[in-house]
């Protein structure tokens, strides 16, 4: 604990300094789980801010950002391992606690690899400067005699660990732009398949997740739900609920809640406590888009160019289409979470969260106590896909925590994570599209309502257009997702232009590449065409064929699949997507991350959709809410396209945006029906 | 579309108030002491009451897979199964796959595959694994699909994990040849 405070001290001082304030671009990402940007913090410059190197040779490296599966925690020890020269095992990540690792804004974007790891490679890189200073001042030689390799550093008739030449200091020299950072042609660590460093605490089931962690004296805590969003509690009788021994019950306006010395007794509180709601009528699923329509804002044209009415008076063929996505929701299989302990008027919660600082911000307003007083801490949690931005189940828990006096863990069932967590926003996309005979696009018109501005522009060459997001009222309280409105842009983006090229009797590859100037979206799309066997396999009756490409996040892929009609309903037989990130910092991972987000990304484009009525889900269980299986998977084919020459992007994301749009088009193929709706149906 | 529930449901007896409560369980080979009413889930007796939180509540309602556990070898979903049906079998968990601090050879091969990323229903997927090869050597593809159906991997590792089983399933048999 003293090590911790004293590290607490130390981050606050450096933060005081206000040495250097780095701005944040992640507005814009941020922006759909309501949320701006903090931006104000400082981002230190000192190596020790970042990393610690212990006597013992033990490297710390502090982050803020959060593992949930992407495999963060093992891409940024290679970036250390990388610059300090240093063997991968001796490095060890302190990931999102607010009071060991520096402001971070979230987990969210795919910013972790374009911004992180070259934060954490840059300190890395000073760290093996120190260290080589350290060490040619104690032998008495030139600072460019001095080797650093393999965790320890040389000179002729010297070596020494790490450890011996801190011994345990805090290496307060600041990270300088001047250090150059090994390129990713001269990779070791980076660039190369090495497994996740914590594989064996998972396949053994040691790792403590937030449901699994225990804490002395602690309380199950249970929450009250309201009849229906947005409901108020008028009425509240909690006398059955105090009958159960041990129990502590709360209620703060709207909030009422129980905790319990154990589950059983915390449901049957919960099961006693009577509540009367009051609420307004709402909109159902069946309304949903014309309610969009009719509530949506007028929006602003960012991407405008050239004239419309040019565009489509040189056309040959005009088009206009409307596309609509369903709201889903993310089903994080470890749900909602969050153990709060108070300790005199200081309070640390531990709960699965992307947004370990906001998280900490909300704690602060909701219990009315200073940040510096609350410490959140992330566990490596049971993923979030953009559903876990937010602190409800750590407010729950703290609040009863505070009440109770001792510490309450809070999980949420299935049905609550499904019913008061947030969701990804549904949408309505209109175009308006006209194109010459030769194939090329001269006007592209386009109008997203509700679902979110991610992706809406595209990498065509189109001299004509004009994209317009409006918001809208959203029936559900929605928020982030992976890959944001991303997957809804792309839906509607390329199965119009498939639907284009359709209509020009031109093949739906040339017709692409025929709007196309961008070096690298081609070169994924050649690559995925390739490795399919575009233009050259046969399609089998009854079989489609198609393709979309798409780019998000500094991310480029292309996807072909290949579906079937099985009674009545869509089978996808095969996919091959080419994915492009920059230098790619570990393959077998990343092809994992484009597996998974193929996979994932089934589910909205066949089955996922919430149903609501009146201010209820109508299907918050998994028996009602069906999500990919096994037997869902496809042949799965990924092509990646190492540029060893860019900078590394994020790809947590960005692989789940050509699906959709590929099968769409490959169900058109094999019936002639075109989807527009996703999920789709025959 | 869904999936069958393979839990054993004991409607009409187990609603009896009257059964006694359980006070001994076979986990892992050990006999642990307890005392739960009978109607209480077997996942929350092994987490809460014996610490054994490798299985995990995913949706309590027996769709995902994330509390299984095995029950004289068979694969069971413990959110939906009254302790009071465990008691007197053999109950087999993740923590008790490992001998003499060696893996089992499908958690083994859950490494060698990269078969998971944020890992919360591996230990679920590991132990209807453990199931299916119980039940058959050699499975083919689709048995393996089959078998696993009732297991949901939110990340979709699901062609990496049907090849762990497969790797295990080839060792163990490489491993019958040369012994």
């Amino acid at each position: 604990m003293t090590n911790e405070f004293t590290r607490r001290d130390f981050l606050a001082a450096l933060g005081g300094a206000g040495i250097l304030i780095l701005c944040q671009t992640e507005a814009a990402d941020a922006q759909e789980s309501g949320r701006r940007a903090h931006g104000g913090d400082a981002h230190p410059r000192a190596i020790s801010a970042w990393l610690h190197i212990g006597e013992d040779g033990t490297i710390n490296v502090y982050t803020g950002k959060t593992e949930v599966g992407q495999n963060i925690r093992t891409s940024l020890a290679q970036a250390v391992a990388e610059e300090l020269r240093a063997p991968l095992a001796s490095i060890h990540l302190v990931m999102a606690d607010t009071d060991l690792t520096p402001y971070d804004m979230g987990t969210f974007g795919s910013r972790t690899t374009p911004t992180m790891a070259p934060e954490l490679r840059k300190a890395a890189r000073a760290a093996r400067e120190a260290l080589a200073g350290i060490a040619a001042a104690k032998w008495g030689v030139a600072r460019t005699a001095v080797q650093v390799t393999d965790g320890k550093v040389f000179c002729e008739g010297h070596s020494a660990g790490f450890g011996e030449l801190t011994r345990g200091q805090q290496m307060v020299e600041s990270i300088g732009p001047e250090l150059a950072l090994t390129p990713a042609t001269e990779w070791q660590v980076a660039g190369h398949s090495v497994p996740k460093v914590d594989a064996r605490e998972l396949v053994t089931g040691k790792h403590h997740y937030t449901p699994d962690m225990k804490r002395p004296g602690m309380l199950h805590g249970k929450v009250l739900r309201p009849a229906a969003f947005g409901a108020k509690l008028v009425g509240f009788d909690d006398a059955g609920a105090r009958q159960v021994p041990g129990v502590t019950v709360v209620r703060e306006g709207d909030f009422a809640a129980v905790a319990a010395p154990d589950a059983e007794s915390a449901e049957r509180a919960l099961a006693a406590l009577k509540g009367e709601w009051k609420s307004e009528p709402q909109p159902s699923d069946r309304d949903l888009f014309a309610y969009l329509k009719v509530n949506a804002e007028p929006g602003e044209d960012r991407q405008g160019r050239g004239s419309i009415e040019r565009g489509m008076a040189e056309a040959d063929r005009k088009l206009s289409q409307n596309y609509t996505v369903a709201y889903i929701a993310h089903v994080p299989l470890e749900p909602r979470a969050a153990v709060a302990e108070w300790n005199g008027d200081k309070l640390t919660v531990w709960t699965g969260t992307q947004r370990p600082f906001g998280v900490r911000e909300e704690l602060a307003t909701a219990l009315g106590i200073p940040e510096e007083r609350v410490r959140v801490i992330v566990p490596d949690t049971g993923s979030g896909y953009g559903g876990k931005h937010s602190g409800e189940a750590a407010i729950e828990a703290a609040r009863l925590a505070k009440a109770a006096g001792k510490p309450v863990q809070v999980v949420w069932t299935r049905e609550e994570e499904f019913t008061w967590a947030y969701v990804r926003p549904a949408g309505v996309i209109e175009i308006s599209s006209g194109a010459r005979r030769d194939g090329v696009v001269t006007a592209w018109e386009l109008h997203n309502y509700n679902s979110g501005p991610s992706a809406i522009g595209g990498t065509y060459d189109i001299p004509n257009q004009r994209i317009v997001f409006h918001p809208s009222k959203s029936p559900l309280r929605q928020g982030s997702y992976r890959g944001l409105a991303a997957t809804a842009n792309h839906f509607a983006r390329e199965s119009h232009m498939d639907e284009l090229a359709n209509a020009l009797e031109i093949d739906p590859l040339e017709f692409r590449l025929r709007n196309l100037k961008n070096d690298r979206q081609r070169a994924v799309l050649l690559a995925a065409a390739e490795k399919f066997g575009w233009g050259k396999k046969k399609v089998a009756a009854g079989h489609g064929f198609g393709l979309a490409i798409g780019f998000e996040k500094g991310s480029y892929l292309a996807a072909c699949a290949e579906v079937s009609i099985e009674g009545g309903r869509i089978k996808i037989i095969r996919v091959t997507e080419s994915f492009e990130c920059g230098a790619v910092v570990n393959p077998d991972h990343l092809r994992n991350q484009v597996e998974g987000s193929i996979i994932m990304a089934i589910g909205g484009a066949l089955f996922e959709q919430l149903r609501f009525d009146n201010g209820r889900l109508l299907n918050p269980k998994l028996s009602q809410y069906r999500v990919p299986r096994f037997a869902d998977v496809p042949v799965i084919e990924t092509v990646l396209v190492d540029r060893k020459d860019l900078p590394s992007a994020g790809a947590g994301e960005t692989p789940i945006v050509g699906l959709a749009p590929a099968v769409a088009n490959a169900v058109f193929q094999a019936t002639g029906k075109r989807m527009r709706s996703m999920p789709m149906a025959l | 579309m869904y999936v069958r529930i393979r839990a054993p449901f004991y409607r009409g007896r187990a609603d009896n108030e009257d059964m006694s409560r359980i006070t001994e369980l076979e986990v892992n080979g050990i006999i642990r002491r307890v005392d739960a009413g009978p109607k209480r889930s077997l996942l929350s007796v092994l987490r809460d009451d014996l610490d054994l939180t490798g299985a995990k509540y995913g949706c309590g309602e027996g769709q995902c897979g994330a509390c299984t556990v095995l029950l004289d070898g068979e694969a069971v979903r413990s959110c939906i199964t009254p302790v009071a049906q465990a008691a007197g079998k053999r109950i087999t968990t993740i923590e008790g796959l490992e001998r003499d601090d060696r893996l089992h050879p499908l958690q083994e091969a859950f490494l060698a595959t990269g078969a998971m990323q944020c890992g919360y229903c591996t230990p679920g997927m590991i132990m209807s694994g453990v199931s299916v090869l119980e039940k058959k050597a050699s499975p083919t593809d689709a048995e393996i699909v089959h078998g696993m159906q009732g297991n949901i991997c939110r990340c979709g590792t699901y062609p990496r994990i049907v090849a762990a089983v497969r790797m295990a399933a080839q060792q163990a048999k490489s491993a019958r040849r040369t012994s």
